[in-house]
């Protein structure tokens, strides 16, 4: 056996350890597959062996399946029954070590995920070292799958109906504390005697038929329709359930219906129904989409897909940040968190220092909470140094600004800052509207300036667009990128135009809302389709959040930059008309698109229709829905046919971490394929025909979709033409 | 086509539908007993001549289990010739019952049935039978089910009606059924019911609040606040309405059909064995007509089961004296009214399960009965019956007295 070593002891204990060459984690491989079935025969055949114990030989037990062969596995095999018989396989295999008639511990001596844990719950016996930092979970459905090899079901018999959804439907994880609470583990030991515990249960010679194969037994808290609990949970379980996911992600649902019809089987008969819900999510467009952006290209991304290999890696040890403004004060804290020092400088240092403030609010709800100490928390604090004096960016590897959106002031900075900074420091602009090679022009080092886009509020916005400008270097690139890792974000390379990739596609989704409300198009109806297809706030309350005031001036500022080229819209008609003669200027103001009354929820203004009466036809929800998705989509191929987006896989990432394109979808490229290339143009082709030229088919996707091709189907040849 | 004419219905009274209510300590059994044993006593009915006892009962489970009907033919003494059959068409299963006892004798295969209704709530509460339809998560899913005050309060959102406006429809509720008691209009048709050594335990419906005024009304809680919050079943309602930004909570425990105990029972045959037993027919039941609606909303089929039955009548709203629709909800009856533009003056005269509860599985059978009697007070003609109905359905049965 390649990836488990089996050694029987002088007690006749087996010990089987899973130590899959090549990786950091156990992951399951296919050779994993035959050597656990191997593990289960031959404690079952040799008589020399009285029971076994499972455990790793790495630090951790063991995480879930090989994801790169899932996504495979949507990609090339679409027969139902080819895909069961593969899930199959290593839930039958678990299924032997359960059955194989001698008893069986798992010695669990680090953090068990996935098929991970369902091991060690195919196993009699779990013991787990208590380490609190030792994970133990279903995370699959966060990738749109289920566990697949006896969890939902082993799970159901340990715990009952409620605490087994909860823990499979949202994947969270628990520590093992909570995990002999909860009762899927039967003992928690000091870490190292994980083996030893798991033996002395063996060498006690109990029984070694589960509980479940026992005559009369009965899943914890009752199960089947005529039990009043289990109903409970159910019917307001799928409610909720519905409201969280809006019919998009049938992973949870699938879950729950495993749960549910498993609960009143026998476990074999159980164990195919489990194996029939994984197949079908496996056959699910969203498994793959998840899979592929959320788990795979994120990684990659992490992992600084797009540095450019030349210049050396080079961590930022002092930081500038130039404005404190909400922008400022938050990359400062998310600095200064991950340990660099940071020169938080403001037009005064009393501005600054609120800045800072905004630190140690944050940093004192942590302490409040009990996630950190004091003095890690004023560690932090003392790594912001507040001033208004620019010859303190001395030493800076790397300075930012986060001033106002304004060409004269930008310069002004940038000439201040390199007055000061060292030769080969890097100078970044956090813009998110005014092109980078523009605002280079200001700088004597334009190959050293680069936009570092953040998202607000900066210490939960996951992603990070760096902006490649027409003279940035490699060097400003690897540096930014470099910098982006050290505060643990996720980041994407984008090449220069006017909002770049991010805000120039979310632009497109929040002005077709608009547009359809001068259609006459019911508010409620757009507002609530775009919650429905998965985006986290409507385009018309996003508006009034990001305010139709900063929108007015955005689209003051584009006009005047591009003169002739401007391209005027309706929705500048509607944002003109709410800010200039209705004084509805957003949200902060109490009123936008919504009315915001003290102490009482938002709700759509009720003077909407005096202005733009609704149609007497109104559209169906799935053509509002449909509107508000392609048009995101079909910019995004603009960005890509303009280099803005060089790879699909950012411009995926782009979307959903950048601006909250729904998951399920993979981003607004993968939308593109899971709807389908021929379809989408088609679609594409109707939109245009009947609401304009906005949803006009770029000519670079008609192509593709003649030929047959997908975005990452030829990912080579696109990222040959990468930029950065 | 057989004529089937209604010769006699009696109910009990509606006891509260909680331990302290006054039939709480009957069985549902002997309740069902009771109704089946006044019916034949009234018209010294020889009970070999029935072909068919059919009951509807929306949970029959435990005490209502196994066939009810059956069980009550023989505990209420008659002729063990006599089958009982059991149906479930939810709130519509009263008036379902005699529709379908109707329809064996309008189909020639039966001369003389009884159709009728059983529910003890307060013994068997509701939801008690479970089902797929909102405990099976992937049905559930698929279906959006919402329980039925979520589609109560859709119906007045997406209407416009506000609280204030169910209240008023559950004021004048109220004051039409005290009246109507007042009056003794129930008189004839409402039998005691007895404990085992003969006492009288109720003889009138006891959920009734006569006097009830705007202001009692306004004090109560929403009642599916909560659970449309809380539970997700207002997220779920508006993923299939979109067009609605909220859902407005209107109806509260006063504005609501209420929960009690009760039975009823509707005597059916043709002409001919009336005739031969000496009995008068009172009514003849024109036709009747079920349909399906979105099962989210849930309650909406009162209108397009009324539109059926009347086009399958060659009828008008016009040609109909009286409308009874059962007060599930204010919000059901206002939608009914606005639809159909029926006048407030021709529809649950006198008051309904706002006022006087809603046993489920036998209202269908009791307010085809109040209309009745109230066609023959008013010396009118014709009546609709109808209900709304679980899962998203309509039931309407057209009489016309001869």
């Amino acid at each position: 056996m390649k990836t488990i070593k089996f050694a029987v002891d002088s007690d006749g204990i087996a010990i089987a350890t899973v130590d899959v060459a090549d990786k950091p984690m156990n992951v399951i491989t296919p050779e994993f597959m035959d050597d656990i079935a191997e593990v289960a025969e031959r404690i079952r055949n040799d008589d020399k062996v009285k029971g076994a114990v499972i455990t790793s030989g790495k630090s951790s037990f063991m995480a879930g399946a090989d994801l790169k062969e899932m996504v495979a596995t949507f990609d090339q095999r679409t027969d139902a029954a080819e895909v069961y018989a593969w899930c199959r396989k290593l839930q039958q295999a678990y299924r032997k070590v359960e059955t194989c008639g001698k008893p069986v511990a798992a010695a669990i001596n680090g953090t068990a995920l996935g098929g991970g844990l369902e091991l060690a719950l195919a196993c009699h016996y779990r013991v787990v070292g208590n380490d609190p930092k030792t994970k133990l979970g279903q995370p699959e459905v966060q990738i749109g799958l289920m566990p697949g090899a006896g969890g939902t079901q082993r799970l159901l018999r340990l715990m009952g109906i409620e605490p087994t959804l909860r823990l499979t439907t949202e994947g969270t994880h628990v520590t093992p504390e909570k995990a002999l609470e909860l009762g899927f583990v039967n003992e928690v030991v000091e870490p190292g005697r994980e083996i030893e515990a798991a033996k002395a249960w063996v060498m006690r010679g109990e029984d070694a038929t589960p509980a479940w194969d026992q005559k009369g037994f009965k899943v914890p808290g009752g199960a089947g329709l005529m039990n009043p609990r289990a109903i409970q949970t159910q019917m307001v379980g799928t409610a909720l359930l519905q409201k969280a996911t809006n019919h998009n992600y049938p992973a949870p649902i699938a879950i729950m219906s495993a749960v549910y019809e498993g609960s009143v089987l026998p476990m074999d008969t159980a164990l195919d129904v489990e194996s029939k819900y994984f197949t079908q999510l496996l056959m699910h467009p969203s498994s793959r989409n998840m899979t592929r952006t959320l788990f795979l290209n994120k990684g990659a991304a992490d992992k600084l897909a797009r540095r450019p290999e030349g210049p050396a890696k080079k961590p930022v040890a002092k930081l500038g940040i130039l404005g404190a403004g909400m922008m400022g004060a938050g990359v400062a804290y998310v600095s200064a968190y991950a340990g660099i020092e940071v020169v938080l400088l403001d037009m005064s240092a009393e501005n600054a220092e609120k800045g800072k403030d905004y630190s140690r609010g944050l940093l004192q709800k942590r302490i409040d909470r009990g996630k950190m100490s004091a003095d890690k928390a004023a560690d932090i604090l003392e790594r912001i140094h507040t001033t208004d004096d620019y010859s303190k960016l001395k030493g800076c590897d790397l300075v930012i600004e986060a001033v106002f959106e304004d060409r004269k002031i930008k310069a002004d900075v940038t000439a201040k800052t390199e007055a000061v900074i060292a030769a080969d420091a890097i100078f970044a602009s956090n813009t998110s509207t005014l092109p980078i090679t523009g605002l280079a022009e200001a700088s004597g080092r334009p190959d050293q300036f680069i936009g570092i886009h953040f998202f607000s509020p900066v210490d939960k916005m996951p992603l990070v667009e760096i902006i490649v400008g027409e003279k940035t270097g490699d060097v400003a690139i690897a540096q930014a990128l470099d910098y982006v890792q050290q505060i643990r974000k996720t980041p994407i390379v984008v090449n220069d135009s006017r909002g770049f990739y991010t805000s120039r596609v979310f632009g497109t989704y929040s002005k077709e809302g608009i547009t359809m409300l001068s259609e006459g198009v019911n508010p409620a109806l757009i507002e609530n389709m775009a919650k429905q297809a998965g985006m986290a706030v409507g385009p018309l309350a996003v508006t009034d959040e990001v305010s139709l005031e900063l929108s007015y001036h955005v689209m003051e500022q584009t006009r005047k930059g591009l003169g002739a080229d401007y391209k005027p819209s309706v929705a500048d008609d509607v944002i003109t008309k709410f800010v200039k003669e209705l004084g509805r200027t957003g949200k902060k103001s109490g009123k936008g698109f919504y009315d915001y009354p003290q102490g009482a929820k938002k709700h759509l203004w009720s003077g909407l229709s005096d202005h733009y009466p609704q149609t007497a036809e109104q559209p169906t929800p799935a053509e509002v829905r449909k509107r508000l998705l392609y048009i995101q989509s079909i910019e995004t191929v603009r960005c890509m046919d303009e280099g803005v987006v060089t790879h699909p896989a950012d411009a995926d990432i782009g979307s959903i971490f950048g601006w909250g394109f729904p998951p399920y979808t993979g981003g607004t490229i993968s939308f593109i394929e899971t709807e389908g290339l021929e379809h989408f143009v088609a679609e594409a082709d109707r939109l245009a025909a009947t609401y304009g030229d906005r949803f006009a088919v770029p000519a670079s996707l008609r192509v593709m979709a003649e030929k047959g091709e997908t975005f990452y189907g030829s990912i080579g040849a696109k990222s040959k033409r990468s930029a950065a | 086509m057989t004529d089937a004419f209604i010769y006699d219905h009696v109910r009990s009274p509606r006891g509260r539908g909680r331990p302290n209510g006054s039939l709480h300590e009957v069985t549902p059994i002997d309740l069902a007993s009771q109704v089946l044993a006044s019916l034949r006593d009234r018209s010294e009915l020889d009970t070999s001549k029935l072909d068919d006892v059919i009951m509807g009962c929306v949970s029959p489970v435990g005490e209502q289990g196994s066939v009810i009907s059956r069980t009550a033919v023989l505990n209420a003494g008659y002729d063990q010739s006599v089958p009982g059959k059991q149906l479930n068409r939810f709130c519509a299963s009263g008036l379902e019952a005699v529709n379908t006892a109707a329809a064996q004798i309008m189909s020639g295969q039966s001369d003389l049935t009884v159709g009728g209704g059983i529910e003890c709530m307060s013994r068997v509460p509701m939801g008690s039978d479970s089902g797929a339809m909102h405990a099976d998560p992937a049905i559930a899913y698929k279906l959006y089910f919402a329980p039925q005050g979520i589609g109560a309060d859709l119906i007045a959102s997406l209407n416009g009606f506000s609280r204030e406006d169910v209240d008023a429809y559950a004021v004048e509720s109220q004051r039409r059924a005290a009246h109507a008691w007042d009056s003794g209009y129930f008189k004839n048709s409402v039998i005691p019911i007895k404990d085992h050594i003969g006492q009288t335990l109720l003889d009138k419906d006891e959920h009734l609040r006569p006097g009830t005024s705007m202001e009692d009304l306004a004090g109560l809680k929403a009642a599916f606040e909560m659970m449309g919050d809380q539970a997700g079943f207002d997220a779920v309602a508006l993923q299939k309405y979109p067009e609605l930004e909220s859902i407005n909570h209107v109806h509260t425990g006063g504005n609501s059909s209420g929960i009690v105990d009760g039975a009823a029972a509707v005597l059916l045959g043709t002409r001919e064995i009336g005739n031969s037993l000496g009995l008068k027919p009172r009514a003849r039941i024109v036709g009747f007509s079920s349909i399906g609606t979105d099962p989210t909303i849930m309650l909406t089929g009162p209108v397009p089961s009324a539109e059926k039955v009347l086009r399958r009548c060659g009828m008008t709203t016009r040609d109909i004296d009286l409308f009874e629709l059962n007060e599930a909800f204010a919000s059901v009856v206002m939608l009914f009214m606005k639809k159909l533009d029926i006048p407030h003056d021709k529809i649950n005269v006198n008051g309904g399960a706002i006022a006087m509860g809603h046993p489920l599985g036998a209202t269908g059978t009791m307010i085809l009965g109040t209309v009745l009697d109230e066609l023959e007070r008013r010396d009118l003609n014709t009546a609709l019956v109808n209900l709304c109905i679980g899962g998203g359905m309509g039931t309407a049965t057209i009489i016309e007295r001869v």
